[in-house]
């Protein structure tokens, strides 16, 4: 399988990655590790007239510690997520979530900008940035830039709220030093997307936690219900009993809709109880 | 596009379309057949190449991303007549009956031991999870790995 032909400019920097997107619009997609991409445009679900490879951009693969978060540079690779003592320390969770993306092979490649600027209710990374409070910085070719909160990031099925000519340049991971945490994903075979998955992340403010669902929307989505229980004294199982509410997961071969929303119930249980929840 | 990519120490500069794939530039243009195509999806690891180093998928990625980048395939593992040690292993071992997988296979667990010297069996099982074996040979797969490891086999 190969994808339609396609122009082909490979960026040496951010501000000639955003002018070629500038020029281009929607008729050209930005390609990173390209392991979301490319599979898609070999099964012809994306053929973009022009392709901006962004993938030499070393200067936007970095992990700091800025204080109160973690500021993470968008070509940022799986694999040096998943090995960073920073990120171990701060947001183990992230750590663990990335560790679960695909297998080394695409850990090598894919990078965290890319996966959230993919927006795959499926994938491993939103569930980690919306538990986590994380939000993204998106620029133009003007120089002008903004911040994304995790919560306005996912707009629709495989959309992200980027406009067509933004970029994102950073993830921004809020410190959760020494608090609870806890991924699930739940699939049949390694490597397979979750057919549900769960990230908790106790907020450190009583029996408080994020809870994001993988796979269980048309959306990368927090469980509202979920979080509303703890907020007011549910204990984990009780909450966790609440995870389907408001949720439309689709029905495919590996599981049916009713499944899933058990899936979500008895996963999200779990996570809460790794998380330290009671 | 015109790009130059070194495959197992020889330089290679060809005209490729934007479209073409790593796997069938190192196959087709370069002729080295020892990288196999099996799933074309990013599934199976058949097509495990190391770019500068480290395993990837050639056909997951485009020729023109490799532009002067370093890209190991199987036949550039042994020094002449002399096997690399994680292909002794596999022969020592019987890690591969049908061998459709094997290019992939050894390509991960080199890499795999670049990057874990010592690893344990569950962290070898994990290692390879982005290589599928039809034969089922897993269980001498990763007897192989661990013995190039210099553990027990």
């Amino acid at each position: 399988m190969i994808p339609v032909p396609f122009d082909y400019v490979r960026a040496s920097s951010a501000e000639e990655a955003l002018g070629a997107l500038n020029e281009h619009g929607d008729e050209a997609k930005l390609m990173a590790g390209g392991h979301s991409l490319l599979p898609m445009m070999k099964l012809r679900l994306a053929y973009p007239s022009v392709i901006i490879d962004i993938g030499r951009l070393g200067d936007l693969s970095y992990i700091n510690d800025a204080g109160d978060h973690l500021a993470i540079g968008a070509l940022t690779r799986h694999r040096d997520i998943e090995i960073s003592d920073l990120v171990a320390e701060h947001a183990p969770l992230l750590a663990h979530a990335t560790s679960h993306v695909g297998d080394p092979q695409v850990r090598h490649r894919g990078t965290i900008g890319g996966s959230l600027a993919h927006a795959d209710a499926a994938a491993d990374h939103p569930s980690a940035l919306l538990a986590l409070n994380g939000s993204v910085v998106a620029r133009k070719a003007d120089g002008s830039e903004r911040v994304i909160d995790a919560g306005d990031l996912f707009a629709g099925f495989l959309e992200s709220s980027l406009d067509p000519t933004e970029m994102i340049t950073e993830v921004r991971i809020p410190k959760h030093t020494g608090l609870g945490w806890n991924f699930q994903k739940f699939n049949r075979r390694a490597q397979d997307w979750a057919i549900v998955g769960v990230s908790a992340q106790s907020t450190g403010d009583g029996n408080g936690a994020r809870v994001a669902l993988v796979n269980m929307h048309p959306t990368p989505v927090r469980a509202a219900a979920v979080e509303a229980a703890l907020a007011g004294g549910a204990g984990a199982s009780d909450a966790a009993a609440a995870a389907a509410e408001g949720m439309e997961p689709s029905s495919d071969l590996n599981a049916t809709v009713d499944y899933r929303k058990h899936l979500a119930r008895v996963l999200t249980r779990r996570a809460l109880e790794g998380a330290g929840i009671a | 596009m015109e790009i130059t990519v070194e495959i197992n120490g020889t330089s290679h500069t060809h005209d490729v379309e934007p479209r073409t794939l790593l796997v069938h530039y190192i196959r087709d243009v370069a002729g080295l057949t020892g990288t196999n195509i099996g799933c074309d999806t990013s599934s199976c690891g058949a097509c495990t190449v190391h770019l500068n180093g480290e395993a990837v998928k050639s056909c997951t990625m485009l020729a023109v991303q490799a532009d002067g980048e370093r890209i190991t395939t199987i036949e550039g593992l042994a020094e002449g007549d002399e096997l690399h040690p994680m292909q002794q292993a596999f022969m020592n071992c019987h890690a591969l009956q049908c061998g459709y997988c094997t290019p992939g296979m050894v390509m991960a667990s080199v890499s795999l031991l670049e990057e874990n010297p010592q690893p344990s069996e569950a962290e070898v099982r994990e290692g390879l999870e982005g290589n599928l074996c039809r034969c089922t040979g897993y269980h001498n797969i990763v007897q192989a790995v661990l013995s190039a490891a210099g553990g027990s086999q």
